[in-house]
């Protein structure tokens, strides 16, 4: 495919690891770059919105996307508290871009999933959620055919006039590994991005989310090998069953609340 | 003018100007190494290369005597004979001393050319043909010939003997000799080996190698270069470029290689000859020996500013090895194939990101957990909720210490269910011997052997960097470690940046406490048992007994392997293998259980969490697999130490 006069951005954000908490490159926007490099190649543009920080952790996280054989990522420096959304919104409507290329939801952060609705809504653009490929864009009739994931693993064909903007879905395929040398060697170039406060967040409230109640899964093994193996065994399926009528699943209802001695 | 004039008028020029092309030879073959990166250049030890040649190298070539001996005839023999030569017939010196010399050690050649010849007349596989197959031949004629012309000289024939014709055919033998042997020397023929090596042995990278010596640990590289690892030949140091120069093609490394033997792709001794037809450029169709398994001979061609990977060499190639350092610990010249590997996996890691199987997903969970199964790093002591541990720290509320005897390494082991109870077995052993440890708990890293094994120099510094970092915070005398990776890792590797430490594998630690009667063991075990060698334990670090002093502590007889100790065949689960996973025709696991099964053991005892897994994952049924430390538990006599070791073991602190 080639695609040498179209104009794609990559929106990057610094994620985060979920168990450790360290940022890192987010999965959706490698799997975004990834798509977009499958796309356009070298041409592929790639946008952060914030200032490289001096934590050296975050510098890295950064960089590790310019490990992907990316030669540049442009900044688009705001202050912390600023709304990314109108900076971001500000800056691209300059650029005439045919595709932007987001997560579906940022890793860290507000993490709300709203930035490319909102971002489409600012620049009047087409959205389309859950991206899983972009299969091939028609220059002249300014049309593209995406694929877009639906549960279950399965995935439907859209086409989505240009220009628009996509969330790239987990299921899209694989980032490519992110290489030291080239992300250490890649280049950041900063542009100031325009003054916009963020109005609404200083006034939320927030709580940290709580985890929900998980089954203990009880093993009756006596040794230590008995443990390891059960630990270790593939849950065997087959629990559940589908029932059909009003009756019978109140009674399967009824029988596991009773087997639970819950009722 | 008689026959025997012309003779020697000939043979002035004919000696003076191979000497000379000879010379040029060189200077060419010189240059080529000189095409590598700087590195040190230890003059000093060009003056040991005698000794380096009859101590060190006939070390290793004695393990195969006939070889060895064969090649002290023949190789002695033609350094004296080819000094004489000189002597005699460049410098002319009329000495009959030389003369007799002459005849003397062109015939111990002779001899020896006859046992290369008995040796190749049914080569085994893992010796080249081609050229090789010449090589005797040329000794023989070589050696034959200046033992004719010299009988005259010694007056026990009366000169000018067989007239002309023999004259003639003293010119053809001559020319033929000389040839191979002075010219071939340095214009790539087989004894290109003989000028290489003995410079190779002189200059090598690995200096402290040689006087029994060890250096095993893999070199740091400097993150900011501006291109990391090997790409192409010219990449490679200068003296890795003089080293694979050095090889005989004796196949010994092959024969050695778990990943060959398995079928995969990998033939160290091929990627040796590679790595020569990259630095002087061409293809490898005239390779006479055994090839990649899988990959036919005669398609891959290189230069020396040529990327390696696949246009010279396969990337499964560099990726099937295990680390294992049998073929190092086997090569006479002492070449440094896992170096070399590694070299170019950095490139391919670091530079290419192209890192097989699961390295990718394993390094990014090494980066963002310090553990390679991405694993949250505060649950790194999750195992030991029931153990009462103390830890390394400064809060002085949860009873953390910043000062003990003994520092336990824990190791990646704490995450995986079988190897945790290896760990439990050995604290119990060591508050049996009452000793004063600690671990770092949840500051431990992952030690960084599988990163930089996977080529990823960065995450092996950082990591490096952060445990060492932590340890240097306390004191403590010792450290202790089940995992003889993380063993080699801190002992051998942590030094160049700074981690100096005394590093003890837990067998060598308990070794001393049995010898000291602080651990009492029933002697009276009558186990069916074998003990496989760890490679980083062995061949890393020439460890080999005290594991099995402790096993003949318990009274047990090792049925040993017939391949063990330095010879020992990796459990395949080095050096990332099982991470990059190269598919062959068999699995190497498979292949070290039916070694142990040969012995008819019923138990085979290891001594590393990586053996564990890769021979416990091996089908049933099969012997039992246990850790050296679980089976001194089973025979551990818990009364010694006077009422002490029972507060510690039941009560905990
Ligand atoms: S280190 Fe082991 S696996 Fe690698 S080439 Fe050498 S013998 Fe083969
Ligand atoms: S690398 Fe060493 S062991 Fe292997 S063939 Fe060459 S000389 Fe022999």
């Amino acid at each position: 495919m080639s695609n040498d006069n179209l104009s794609v951005i990559s929106l990057v954000s610094i994620g985060e690891h979920p168990t450790s908490r360290r940022p890192r490159r987010a999965e959706q926007d490698a799997r975004a770059i990834e798509l977009g490099l499958k796309l356009v190649g070298n041409n592929l543009q790639t946008l952060h919105a914030g200032q490289v920080s001096d934590d050296p952790r975050q510098q890295t996280a950064l960089r590790s996307y310019l490990g992907m054989g990316l030669a540049e990522i442009n900044l688009l420096e705001m202050p912390e508290q600023a709304d990314a959304i109108l900076v971001l919104a500000e800056h691209l409507k300059q650029q005439n871009s045919d595709i932007i290329l987001t997560g579906v939801r940022a890793e860290s952060g507000e993490s709300s999933g709203m930035l490319p609705y909102l971002l489409a809504e600012q620049l009047g653009m087409a959205m389309v959620t859950s991206v899983t490929d972009i299969l091939s864009v028609d220059e002249v009739n300014k049309q593209a055919e995406v694929l877009q994931a639906l549960p279950r693993g399965q995935r439907r064909k859209l086409k989505v006039d240009l220009p628009f903007v996509a969330s790239v879905d987990m299921a899209a395929a694989l980032p490519r590994q992110s290489a030291f040398g080239p992300a250490m060697r890649g280049q950041f170039e900063a542009t100031l991005g325009g003054i916009f406060a963020d109005q609404e967040s200083p006034l939320w409230q927030t709580t940290d989310a709580k985890k929900r109640p998980k089954r203990l899964k009880i093993v009756k093994a006596k040794t230590a090998a008995d443990r390891f193996k059960a630990a270790t065994a593939k849950a065997s399926g087959g629990g559940g069953k589908v029932v059909h009528g009003v009756e019978e699943s109140a009674q399967a209802i009824l029988d596991l609340l009773v087997e639970e001695g819950l009722v | 003018m008689s026959s025997s004039e012309f003779l020697s008028q000939f043979l002035f020029t004919l000696i003076s100007a191979a000497l000379l092309l000879t010379l040029i030879g060189a200077v060419k073959r010189v240059l080529l190494w000189s095409q590598g990166q700087s590195s040190t250049v230890h003059w000093r030890g060009l003056l040991q290369i005698p000794r380096r040649y009859l101590v060190d190298l006939h070390h290793v070539v004695a393990r195969d005597k006939y070889m060895s001996n064969t090649h002290v005839a023949t190789a002695g023999g033609f350094v004296l004979s080819a000094i004489l030569i000189v002597l005699l017939y460049v410098f002319q010196l009329q000495l009959q001393l030389l003369t007799w010399a002459l005849l003397g050690s062109s015939l111990l050649m002779f001899v020896g050319s006859i046992f290369v010849m008995i040796r190749r007349r049914n080569p085994p596989p893992n010796l080249s043909l081609g050229k090789w197959q010449r090589l005797p031949k040329s000794l023989m004629v070589f050696s034959l010939s200046f033992f004719i012309l010299t009988l005259p000289a010694t007056g026990i024939l009366p000169s000018d003997t067989g007239g002309w014709l023999l004259a003639l055919l003293l010119v053809i033998g001559i020319i033929w000799g000389i040839g191979e042997m002075f010219f071939g020397m340095t214009w790539g023929g087989p004894m290109k080996h003989a000028f290489a090596g003995a410079l190779h042995l002189g200059l090598h990278r690995r200096q402290d190698r040689f006087g029994d010596g060890q250096s095993t640990g893999l070199k740091a590289i400097d993150l900011t270069a501006n291109k990391l690892g090997v790409e192409k030949p010219v990449d490679f140091k200068w003296n890795q470029l003089l080293s694979f120069d050095a090889c005989v093609e004796c196949g010994r490394c092959e024969n050695n290689c778990p990943a060959f033997a398995a079928g995969q792709p990998l033939n160290p001794k091929k990627l040796i000859q590679d790595m020569v037809i990259g630095m002087a450029g061409g293809d490898d169709a005239k390779f006479a020996g055994s090839p990649y398994p899988g990959i036919k001979v005669g398609t891959h061609k290189g230069g020396a500013i040529i990327p390696i990977v696949n246009i010279l060499v396969e990337s499964e190639t560099l990726w099937s090895c295990t680390t294992c350092r049998a073929c190092v610990e086997a090569c006479p010249m002492m070449i440094e194939h896992v170096d070399a590997i590694v070299d170019m996996r950095r490139f391919e890691t670091l530079e290419k990101g192209q890192t097989p199987g699961k390295g990718n997903e394993i390094l990014e969970n090494l980066s963002a957990t310090d553990n390679p199964n991405g694993y949250a790093p505060n649950t790194r002591m999750n195992w030991a909720a029931d153990q009462n541990l103390t830890v390394f720290g400064h809060n002085a509320d949860k009873q953390e210490v910043t000062q003990a005897d003994v520092l336990l390494w824990i190791g990646d082991a704490a995450f995986d269910m079988r190897n945790q109870r290896t760990l439990r077995a050995i604290i119990k052993l060591l508050r049996a011997a009452n000793v004063d440890f600690a671990v770092l708990g949840d500051a431990e890293c992952d030690s960084g052997d599988l990163a930089r094994r996977l080529g990823d120099e960065a995450n092996f510094q950082r990591l490096a960097n952060s445990n060492i970092e932590t340890m240097n915070q306390y004191n403590f005398n010792t450290i202790v470690t089940a995992d003889p990776h993380a063993f080699h890792c801190l002992k051998n590797e942590y030094g160049e940046l700074g981690g100096n430490y005394n590093v003890l594998h837990h067998t060598g630690f308990f070794a001393e406490l049995v010898n000291q009667q602080k651990l009492k063991l029933d002697n009276s075990k009558e186990l069916a048992l074998t003990y496989h060698d760890p490679c980083y334990l062995g061949r890393y670090n020439g460890e080999y007994d005290a594991p099995r002093f402790l096993l003949e502590s318990m009274g047990v007889k090792i049925k040993e392997m017939q391949r063990s100790k330095s010879t020992a065949r990796c459990c395949g689960g080095g050096g990332g293998a099982p991470v990059t996973d190269i598919p062959g025709e068999q699995r190497i696991p498979d292949m070290r259980m039916a070694d142990v099964t040969e012995t008819k053991a019923e138990i085979v005892a290891v001594a590393c969490p990586q053996c564990n897994l890769m021979l416990e994952g091996v089908v049933e049924p099969r012997p039992e697999v246990k850790d050296i430390a679980e089976l001194m538990l089973d025979a551990l006599i818990e009364s010694t130490g006077e009422g002490v070791v029972a507060d510690q073991v039941g009560g905990g602190s």
